[in-house]
């Protein structure tokens, strides 16, 4: 019997979560209205809260501190810093992680900001890309994210980006995987409710990087993404799939206005 | 990079009882887990910290599997005299850090 804990465990997930959404009967995604929103960090713990608010607690900050010695540490051919272009980071990248995935016209689409990252080292630096998920790629992206904090996130407002953010919330709005479920139904029309012990919450990527104590580290959204897909027993999106970043954009404009929370500490 | 983080009040009045915050950067890996293929991931935690307080111990900890990764370690201390803390972190591997932070007691 024990063997199968782990299969059983899932199938009592899978079936509070059937038992969720057959309360609300066939499931038709609104947006949530403007002013219900509202950031993960208003369910947190207190012990959780306190640890996201003081940057002398928040494991991130190890983070941020290693961030801000890569950006001025000399990199690939060009022998170039960041700080070299970019000067002093707290004044230059200031609202910067605010308005990302931004377009790029040298990709013809979006970009989030760790390929931003990447097509800096790449065309300026003339280094090699860094690996997602390596701690100097998040040190950099935390870094520069932090600088962002308090600031309300600003998306939509680049035409260019419209259809991109379209294709972002068809794929949120699609049932995928073995469990047949969509992000939206949980996200959009389910949050506040429990799955087995855990909160749903609706899902603004307003503090990434985040600290994630399940993973004991630092994580991009893209890994939270990936992670939300192995939960439906789906086939997740490569890092840096355009699916990804369609749906990191999708996320940022249907969290537009709220305050950014670089490094954000969830459960 | 395993740069830890210390935070300590710059200037303490003498007598007074203060809190010591620190955190560094390490995996914590248990020992209790396995790869894909079968192979036991072997442990690598940091085993012991302590701090000195102008040469002299204030306060010791070992360390154990079930820590979390990043050990945030707050202590409290009485404010005696200016000078030095000293902080120091043995683990697996060989791996072993340290830090110090001044301060001034009024």
């Amino acid at each position: 019997m024990k063997r199968f804990a782990p299969s059983s465990r899932w199938l009592a997930r899978a079936v509070v979560a059937i038992a969720v959404f057959a309360m609300v009967g066939p499931a038709k995604s609104t947006d949530i209205p403007l002013d219900q929103r509202r950031s993960g960090y208003a369910d947190l713990g207190s012990d959780t809260k306190a640890m996201q608010d003081d940057d002398t607690i928040n494991p991130a900050s190890l983070w941020v501190l290693d961030g801000e010695a890569l950006w001025s540490q000399k990199a690939g051919a060009a022998n170039r810093a960041c700080a070299d272009c970019h000067g002093d980071a707290t004044a230059s990248m200031k609202g910067v992680a605010a308005h990302y995935p931004a377009f790029s016209p040298a990709r013809n689409g979006p970009i989030d900001l760790e390929q931003r990252i990447n097509l800096c080292r790449t065309d300026h630096q003339q280094a090699l890309p860094l690996a997602f998920e390596s701690r100097d790629l998040l040190a950099l992206t935390v870094y520069v994210g932090r600088q962002s904090r308090g600031m309300p996130i600003a998306q939509g407002k680049d035409e260019r980006l419209a259809p991109y953010i379209e294709a972002g919330r068809k794929l949120f709005t699609q049932r995928i995987g073995q469990i047949d479920m969509s992000c939206a139904q949980c996200h959009d029309d389910n949050w506040g409710k429990h799955v087995a012990s855990s909160l749903v919450p609706q899902g603004h990527p307003t503090g990434y990087p985040i600290y994630r104590l399940e993973w004991q580290s630092l994580g991009s959204l893209q890994r939270r993404l990936r992670n939300c897909m192995i939960g439906m027993r789906a086939e997740p999106y490569e890092y840096g799939a355009p699916e990804n970043v369609a749906m990191e954009l999708y996320l940022m404009w249907r969290a537009r206005g709220l305050r950014v929370e670089t490094p954000a500490v969830r459960p | 990079m395993a740069r830890p983080l210390i935070n300590v009040p710059a200037k303490v009045k003498r007598g007074q009882v203060f809190e010591i915050k620190t955190l560094i950067s390490h995996i914590m890996e248990t020992g209790f887990r396995f790869t894909t293929t079968g192979g036991r991931i072997p442990r690598d935690i940091v085993t012991s910290f302590s701090c000195r307080y102008n040469g002299e111990e204030i306060f010791r900890a070992d360390l154990y599997p079930a820590i979390a990764a990043n050990p945030f370690i707050a202590f409290f201390t009485v404010a005696t005299e200016s000078g030095t803390l000293e902080f120091n972190w043995i683990g697996d591997n060989g791996f072993a850090e340290t830090a110090s932070a001044k301060i001034t007691v009024e």
